[in-house]
């Protein structure tokens, strides 16, 4: 196994810890505005767990950076353009379906690539991610329940399920691209290639829509340059002005 | 507590002369400190009046997620937006909890949701104040739980028992959530210059609104008197507004804060903190739907409801094509 090279590892970790981040924020903002009591305690819940994989995977990220800083200060002190996230989790919520579909493409993704992470030879990233595994097997039985429910449920929950699935799509692709980065865990054992992820995914994706009475698109068009940082969508930017904004506001004060 | 100003059929109590044989009897049990339990025989107006209160308890939680939620996404660490997302998801699962209670007397969730949103059932006053910054969720955990918790600890030995367990489930998660709002705004309270007037600004605008959640004086409360004797009240509005005060004013003085009531000294002879009361005029406006935030917090509550109708029925009609399948299949 190769040596990992730190500037490699951090990419890795802020990319995972990042994805977290900004999935859990969206999450976070249905707070209150669910269609029923049990999805307002299950959609904290979601939001909750990927914030606390957050802390996890951004402490480790700080850590490897090794300029003293702290998990806070990547979350909330770090502009645009240095977010790795995947541009899919920072699309806006949409309707109740349209953030149970991408939390579902999203968690298919969570839960085949952790149980790799789990085994790998980062002991750190292995701690995490077994941690993580137990938590994302249960929110992809839920949101994969949901997506079944509302596309095999009535008329007009099948067509919004469809046009969540439609409009999210091409964002799915950029889950599964390599770059040196990725070639990078790979040599040292860390994580997998994404690309090799993509069949079991797309069995997964598959058999869950099949249920859905729901029609994957075709065409393999991917959105991306989020994991990269080359390009994020324009609705980053008013995420992160929220979430920084205290931060921002009154600098250096202990919260 | 957060039940406020509930109605009973009547004011003032029925003397035993006036009681049927199995009113007395009922009495005899609550006296004798004897749960009521969902399939015993109970007086219509008690259950009524249960419904009114724990339904108004009920509805309180889920609202009151609304005002710390409007922090959610602005938490300033991610440890602070954790708790604070534990927090509301814990008043989300109290609202199941006590809808659940009010359920075992023969009403349903759904019909208590209709009743909130026709105007015809209310919510805790406070939730209709605005929490305007970061401090306030601090001051909601220490000051609105905290007042919560001083009701609630009575109401475990409420006479009705699945509302009495209840209780005692939700107290402790509540006693967590004030101890970490005290936290909170001890961090701002001992912060920079900036953080300090922050918390300063949450204590002298939540000061009011947190005396007023436990109801108007007893004096003007008519229908304390038989909830008292139901034991669905167990202590009355000003003997809890005095402990909620004798408790938190050492809490003030302890953070360095100012007091947010001039009025506010120790009286010797007493042994307890004299203080102002409340504005009941404002109270009595927030209850008509006069609150800083009455319209925004219902019109919220209504558009998630109204907008989760095709999610609602979508479920409903996968959950009947399963079992459709299921029957066939057999
Ligand atoms: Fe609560
Ligand atoms: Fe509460
Ligand atoms: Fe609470």
């Amino acid at each position: 196994m190769a040596e990992v090279d730190n500037t490699a590892l951090l990419q890795f970790l802020l990319r995972t810890g990042d994805n977290t981040l900004i999935l859990g924020h969206r999450v976070s903002e249905w707070c209150g505005h669910a269609p029923i009591l049990e999805e307002d305690i299950a959609l904290a819940n979601t939001a909750l767990d990927l914030i606390g994989q957050t802390q996890l995977w951004l402490g480790y990220a700080a850590e490897v950076q090794g300029m003293g800083k702290s998990a806070d200060d990547l979350a909330f002190l770090r502009d645009v353009w240095d977010f790795r996230n995947v541009l899919l989790v920072e699309l806006p919520n949409g309707d109740f379906g349209q953030t149970l579909m991408r939390q579902f493409l999203f968690d298919a993704w969570h839960s085949i690539m952790l149980p790799r992470l789990a085994k790998g030879t980062d002991e750190r990233v292995r701690e995490i991610a077994q941690k993580a595994v137990k938590e994302v097997s249960y929110h992809v039985e839920r949101s994969a329940d949901t997506v079944v429910g509302l596309g095999d449920g009535t008329e007009e929950s099948h067509a919004r399920m469809q046009a969540a699935l439609d409009y999210l799509y091409p964002y799915v692709g950029e889950l599964f691209e390599s770059d040196e980065v990725d070639a990078a865990m790979v040599d040292a054992g860390i994580a997998p290639d994404p690309a090799s992820l993509r069949d079991e995914y797309d069995a997964l994706v598959g058999r869950v829509m099949e249920k859905a009475t729901l029609t994957v698109p075709d065409g393999s068009f991917a959105h991306k340059g989020g994991r990269t940082g080359r390009m994020h969508t324009e609705h980053l930017g008013h995420l992160v002005s929220s979430m920084q904004w205290l931060q921002r506001a009154y600098p250096g004060s202990e919260w | 507590m957060y039940a406020q100003m509930i109605k009973t059929a009547r004011p003032g109590i029925k003397s035993r002369e006036e009681m049927t044989d199995q009113e007395r009897e009922f009495q005899d049990k609550i006296d004798n400190d004897i749960k009521i339990e969902p399939r015993d025989w109970m007086p219509e107006d008690y259950r009524k009046t249960l419904i009114r209160q724990i339904g108004q308890h009920a509805h309180s939680e889920v609202v009151g997620q609304l005002p710390e939620g409007n922090w959610i996404t602005r938490a300033p660490t991610l440890e602070r937006k954790a708790i604070l997302l534990a927090k509301v998801q814990d008043e989300a699962g109290h609202g199941l909890y006590l809808y659940s209670a009010a359920e075992t007397l023969g009403v349903t969730r759904d019909d208590l949701v209709e009743r909130l949103h026709e105007g015809r059932m209310k919510y805790s006053s406070i939730f209709n104040y605005p929490t305007l910054n970061w401090a306030d969720i601090g001051a909601v955990g220490w000051l609105v739980d905290g007042a919560a918790i001083i009701n609630q600890v009575a109401l475990q030995r409420t006479s009705y028992g699945p509302y009495s367990r209840a209780m005692v489930r939700i107290c402790k998660e509540e006693s967590f959530h004030a101890r970490q709002g005290y936290h909170a705004i001890m961090k701002m309270a001992f912060g920079t210059p900036a953080q300090k007037k922050m918390a300063q600004d949450a204590l002298n605008r939540l000061w009011f609104p947190s005396l007023m959640m436990f109801g108007p004086s007893d004096k003007d409360s008519v229908h304390s008197e038989q909830s008292m004797a139901w034991k669905i009240k167990v202590k009355t509005n000003d003997e809890l507004r005095q402990q909620f005060v004798d408790q938190t004013v050492p809490q003030i003085e302890y953070l360095g804060l100012d007091l947010p009531d001039p009025g506010i000294t120790w009286n010797e002879e007493r042994e307890h903190y004299d203080f102002t009361d409340p504005d009941w005029n404002e109270f009595f406006d927030v209850l008509k739907g006069n609150g800083p935030c009455n319209t925004d917090r219902m019109r919220d509550r209504k558009a998630a409801w109204d907008d989760g109708q095709w999610v609602r029925d979508g479920l409903l009609a996968h959950a009947r094509k399963k079992a459709a399948a299921r029957v066939a299949a057999e």
